[in-house]
């Protein structure tokens, strides 16, 4: 197992890596430098302006730049942000909490959904209530997250002033109060994500069932005399899961951008409205910043799902 | 084989399909003929085609202007002057709507032919050649689907906007700009899809028959695989239209894509949020637009997977 996962830890390095490429290179490539600004400035002489460029290496060949970006990075040297006037890495930090807190609660609502529609239309292929799940599916899944919490924002606070549309990471209340607050503003921004991931999830729970349920071991488990119940949850349920494991962790970039969206929407303190109002500043260490930080959390979470597939399939083993 | 489950509600079982009369039917016609009998993808085509209709057509008929703006109908509901109503300038939603049909449609569906060029060539190079140029596209490809998409797509667009805006102007700037970004970064699972169905259809006897009569790599991929490996593409691409629909919404949405004047569906929610206590007209009527799209498109890509799945039965 340790093998196994220190195996999985070297692969993800040489991507963090081709993320980290990708992302210079599109920084470096932009037209435009922290110092464009200051050209344009009168009070700055032209020899101040090319000695301050030589000082932080503006002019360096490309490659020399990404090294000691690099470098810098694994230093914990994150940058400093122009417009908050603190480090980057702080800036971060504060923010990442409340993200991962949103999109745990949301995948959380989310599996609750698909599995158990999944798996209940698969065993009844084309009965009612899978004809109307599926249909509900393609429709969950095409909302686009955005108009949904648009929606709900005008039902639940507008329109019945249920529950708040701002997001406050700073309550007042303590105590029971506090978690009842917590809880009210934060069902809206979990259901929207929830929803729209446990919609696509659903299709791919259906069918993935359905490609287990009609093999023969199945067929041969029924004729044991195993109550149906039993047949599907302890045997097909577990061979279903190691495709959808695989699918979920692909749909892992689609989750964080559905959290930049709902963030921005409810206006969550996490690390998607700091990316928004990072580009909305021109603030680029930020920015940069916040993009690694996605790609590490999207590179984290396919390792927990490769850890997940070898403990759902015995067959890979931790070899 | 033992409780086997047809692939959908409207594909037959494999018996039937051997006991109907053999007529020749052209497999365009058969594929029609199967694709009729999901209703509800018939149903998104007809919804669909009459959107694109009144997107195409709409603005030759309804002749009111974009950016009219009359002050003395600030956010009005819906009424026989304004179908659509009025935004806080007095601009009518009906008309900007349509015009923002044509930009989200036309964006759609430029991403989606730039994502399918792209991914077809890296999937078939990939699924042609063995070895190391395959292992490479395919770590790419890996690479690709693990960057965090929407934060790359805002990044990019901040970057590279002003510049393309100042060479070719703010509509077609922007516009290349969105398709480009969308489309380099929706190829990955059809490059993935083309290179899978190669590997399967390079070891077939037809395309060992063509290698035999003497075919070079490029007529047999061109003339024998490409033309097998096209169903699935094909609906590859329709989800494709939809996902990229979705992400143009998203990016104007976060006040990232389109500039104010060109009032596309993302857009005009974006300028419509801060007024949905007073005005939720306003933003319903592009959301539903939007909504209504993709959910046609995904009915028909639903149906048209339907139709073109070789195996019909699963």
């Amino acid at each position: 197992m340790g093998h196994y996962l220190v195996r999985r830890l070297l692969i993800a390095v040489p991507s963090l890596l081709g993320i980290s490429i990708v992302l210079f290179t599109v920084l470096a490539l932009a037209p435009g430098d922290p110092f464009s600004e200051m050209a344009l400035n009168p009070n700055i002489p032209p020899e101040v302006q090319a000695a301050l460029r030589k000082h932080f290496g503006l002019d360096d060949p490309i490659w020399q730049r990404y090294f000691r970006w690099l470098v810098a990075m694994l230093h914990g040297d994150w940058g400093f942000s122009f417009i908050s006037r603190v480090n980057v890495d702080t800036l971060i930090l504060q923010r990442v909490p409340v993200t991962l807190a949103v999109i745990g609660a949301s995948q959380v609502l989310a599996l609750l959904i698909a599995l158990p529609v999944g798996i209940y239309s698969a065993a009844r292929p084309y009965s009612w209530f899978d004809r109307i799940a599926s249909t509900f599916a393609l429709i969950g899944f095409s909302l686009p997250t955005f108009f949904t919490g648009l929606l709900l924002i005008l039902l639940f606070s507008i329109k019945l002033d249920w529950l708040p549309f701002v997001y406050r990471a700073d309550l007042s209340a303590t105590g029971w109060d506090w978690w009842v607050q917590q809880l009210k503003q934060s069902i809206m921004p979990i259901t929207v994500l929830g929803l729209f991931q446990g919609a696509g999830w659903t299709r791919y729970v259906r069918s993935a069932t359905l490609d287990v349920i009609r093999l023969d071991y199945v067929t041969t488990a029924r004729s044991k005399g195993l109550r149906e119940r039993a047949v599907i949850l302890k045997h097909v349920v577990r061979n279903a899961m190691i495709p959808v494991v695989t699918l979920i962790a692909l749909t892992m970039p689609q989750v964080f951008g559905g959290a930049v969206v709902t963030e921005q929407i409810f206006r969550v303190p996490g690390i998607g409205s700091l990316l928004i109002d990072a580009i909305q500043r021109n603030d680029t260490p930020v920015v940069m910043a916040v993009t690694f930080v996605f790609a590490c959390l999207v590179i984290l979470f396919n390792l927990f799902a490769d850890l997940l597939y070898g403990w759902l399939d015995p067959r890979i083993s931790y070899r | 084989m033992a409780g086997s489950t047809p692939a959908s509600a409207t594909a037959e079982p494999r018996v039937q399909a051997q006991a109907r009369p053999r007529r020749s039917v052209s497999p365009w016609a058969e594929a029609w003929r199967r694709f009729r009998r999901h209703r509800l993808a018939v149903l998104g085509l007809v919804v669909l085609a009459l959107m694109v209709v009144l997107v195409a057509f709409g603005p030759l008929v309804w002749k009111v202007q974009i950016n009219d703006i009359d002050f003395s109908a600030r956010l009005n509901t819906p009424s026989a002057n304004h179908p659509f109503g009025t935004d806080d300038l007095g601009q009518d939603v009906f008309a900007r709507v349509l015009y923002g049909g044509r930009i989200s449609l036309a964006v759609g569906l430029s991403a989606m032919l730039m994502s399918m060029v792209v991914g077809v060539t890296i999937g078939a190079v990939a699924g042609i050649s063995r070895g190391a140029i395959d292992a490479a596209l395919m770590w790419l490809t890996d690479l690709f689907l693990s960057l965090p998409l929407l934060p790359l797509l805002l990044v990019l667009t901040y970057l590279f906007r002003d510049a393309l805006k100042n060479v070719f102007g703010p509509e077609i700037g922007v516009f290349m700009l969105v398709v480009v970004v969308i489309g380099a970064f929706g190829w990955m699972s059809v490059a993935r899809l083309v290179r899978a169905q190669f590997f399967s259809l390079r070891e077939k006897e037809f395309v060992e028959a063509a290698r035999a009569l003497g075919a070079s790599v490029p007529r047999q991929v061109t003339r024998h695989i490409l033309p097998n490996a096209l169903g699935p593409v094909i609906v590859a691409g329709t989800i494709n239209v939809a996902a990229a629909i979705i992400l143009e919404s998203t990016l104007s949405f976060l006040g990232l894509g389109f500039p104010p004047d060109i009032p596309t569906w993302g857009r005009i929610l974006f300028d419509s949020k801060e007024y949905l206590d007073i005005a939720p007209h306003w933003a319903l009527f592009p959301g539903t637009a939007i909504f209504l799209t993709v959910l046609c498109i995904n009915f028909v890509g639903d149906g048209l997977r339907d139709a073109l799945d070789p195996r019909k039965v699963l």
